[in-house]
């Protein structure tokens, strides 16, 4: 079950991330997560969000680079230990973590982490029998 | 008045130097139309016959020779006469990544050795001298040809090319290096390297430097003759003429003294091709009347310069010429090395599959010149990890540095973010602040 993440351009210049998010603003998406990977010159934005197609295409109207890439998002429990069960599944199996983030969810006791891994379906395969992977629905929900 | 390499040619009066250029034209002219397809065809085109051209004055008749007509005829094409009496090639890099060659005889190689040494001697120098060849050797023609002229003189000569700072350094002190040729822009680099290594101009006996392959200023030779302790002279010269020594500077430096008992100057307007009267600025043409195996007539550098024949203190007579002040096309010197936006442009498509916009950003900091190309990211370009995205970026470094054979920072910026101008310089900016 992947779920789709918008990938954005940032060059690093003042203002380019207030305007980037005074156009989700503009367009009333709301941000399920998000992370900035950065080197010296740019970023890259990555964004959850509960509409992707409509934010998808209010940041290329506003002229951003923006991209689909799969994820997959995992529940996992919050309390010590429960990132590193996910991260031993995937140890085990050899898939590579390109990057990640997490995110509490709004149910009480949860926690959701985005990874972006080389192989979605295996990951898929080996995450499902001991977590529960959320789909594009209920992230939007 | 000062010491002179071949005082009958420098100090020549004006009748004997025309004497000697309009006998030497009347020759070449001959030689190429018998020798040479493409001068023979330019000339029937032109309804100029050999017997048109008698003297100096009848120069303005013959048609000109353009960068373009060089890559046209490339490799052999406007060689003038067999290979095998070719001794030498050079080559220097064309504005679309495609090089210009050039032959030499043997006879080509002494005039060349002799229009060096006289640049030399205006230097200052003498046998006794350690000559310092910093400039790079190879197809490039300033290593060799300065190379040449210091053997020549009976100069001990210490062929070390570019490069290796520390080396170089090393050397001055070590050999006792005296005199030196390199870029402007090294000679700066290598100055404020020796004074981080804490060595001073006592420790080193260079007296004179020359200094030329790219545009430099009163400042900078100020700067360079108090960091290094030596007088800085300016040197002029072209792959396509013969390569440095074309011209040179003497201790007056007011401008740089053609050879002109082997290329003739003229000054046209860029726009129209005619000839503009002494002192005018326009667009500097050369016609080689002495050389065998690449004679070129009237070939239009694209440099802006300004002729004058005002008695110089020096002695010499040669026609002086005021440093160039300009290209007519987009081309870039940067470090001493020719950079064409649209070999910039081969680069990146090469990499990114379709163009990317881009802006060239040239500067000068810490008196050593700096390149920065800005590259629209394309959505072909874009993706979610930093790692594909640094890979892209460094293959463009790669690619760049490749094709003009100088590093460049790659800035990745989003798209539709850089200026658009109109015109020529549509994609760069020379922040280079050149006072003249």
């Amino acid at each position: 079950m992947l779920i789709k993440q918008l990938s954005v351009f940032v060059e690093n210049k003042k203002g380019r991330l207030s305007a980037i998010t005074d156009i989700l603003r503009q367009s009333a998406i709301d941000i399920r997560a998000l992370s900035v990977a950065d080197t010296k010159d740019f970023g890259i934005l990555r964004l959850i969000v509960n509409d992707v197609d409509k934010a998808y295409t209010a940041l290329k109207d506003g002229e951003c680079l923006v991209s689909l890439t799969d994820v997959i998002a995992v529940q996992i429990t919050d309390k010590p230990g429960g990132l590193a069960d996910a991260m031993d599944i995937l140890s085990s199996a050899d898939i590579s973590v390109e990057y990640m983030y997490a995110f509490i969810s709004k149910c009480d006791g949860l926690a959701s982490v985005i990874l972006r891994v080389d192989d979605n379906e295996k990951a898929q395969n080996v995450l499902s029998d001991r977590f529960k992977l959320l789909t594009q629905a209920e992230i939007s929900a | 008045m000062g010491n002179y390499y071949d005082k009958a040619m420098e100090c020549a009066t004006l009748y004997e130097m025309e004497s000697l250029q309009s006998f030497r034209l009347s020759q070449t002219v001959r030689r190429v139309y018998e020798n040479v397809p493409f001068y023979r065809d330019r000339m029937i085109e032109q309804g100029v016959t050999p017997d048109d051209i008698k003297s100096v004055a009848d120069l303005h008749k013959l048609p000109f020779v353009m960068k373009q007509d060089l890559r046209d005829t490339y490799p052999y094409g406007l060689f003038a006469v067999p290979l095998e009496d070719v001794v030498r090639l050079h080559a220097s890099s064309g504005t679309t990544g495609k090089q210009i060659v050039v032959g030499y005889t043997r006879n080509d190689l002494e005039i060349w050795n002799d229009c060096a040494a006289r640049a030399l001697v205006a230097a200052g120098g003498t046998k006794a001298d350690f000559m310092h060849v910093s400039y790079g050797y190879g197809l490039f023609t300033g290593g060799l040809g300065v190379h040449g002229g210091a053997e020549k003189l009976g100069m001990t000569v210490i062929p070390v090319s570019t490069g290796n700072t520390a080396r170089q350094i090393n050397i001055f002190k070590d050999f006792g290096s005296t005199l030196i040729c390199w870029t402007p822009s090294y000679a700066m680099f290598i100055a404020e390297t020796m004074r981080d290594m804490g060595i001073t101009k006592d420790q080193i006996k260079l007296k004179a430097g020359l200094f030329g392959a790219e545009p430099w200023t009163q400042e900078m030779r100020v700067t360079l003759e108090e960091m290094l302790g030596l007088k800085a002279y300016d040197i002029y010269g072209l792959t396509e003429i013969i390569g440095p020594g074309v011209s040179f500077e003497c201790e007056e430096q007011t401008g740089m003294h053609i050879c002109e008992d082997h290329f003739i100057p003229e000054i046209i307007d860029p726009d129209t091709g005619k000839v503009l009267p002494l002192g005018e600025q326009g667009e500097l043409v050369f016609t080689c009347i002495s050389k065998e195996a690449f004679p070129l007539l009237r070939y239009r550098t694209r440099d802006i310069a300004v002729l004058s024949r005002e008695k110089c203190s020096c002695g010499r007579t040669l026609i002086k010429m005021l440093k160039p002040k300009g290209r007519t096309d987009d081309m870039l010197i940067i470090r001493g090395v020719n950079v064409f936006p649209s070999q910039i442009e081969t680069a990146l498509l090469s990499v990114a599959g379709s163009e990317p916009f881009y802006h060239i950003n040239v500067d000068r900091i810490n008196n050593n010149d700096t390149l920065e190309i800005e590259v629209e990211v394309s959505e072909a370009m874009f993706s979610d990890t930093i790692k594909s995205m640094e890979d892209i970026e460094n293959a463009i470094r790669v690619a760049v540095e490749s094709v003009i054979g100088i590093g460049a920072k790659i800035t990745m910026c989003e798209p539709k973010t850089l200026k658009r101008f109109e015109g020529k310089a549509a994609h760069v900016t020379d922040r280079r602040k050149l006072l003249d």
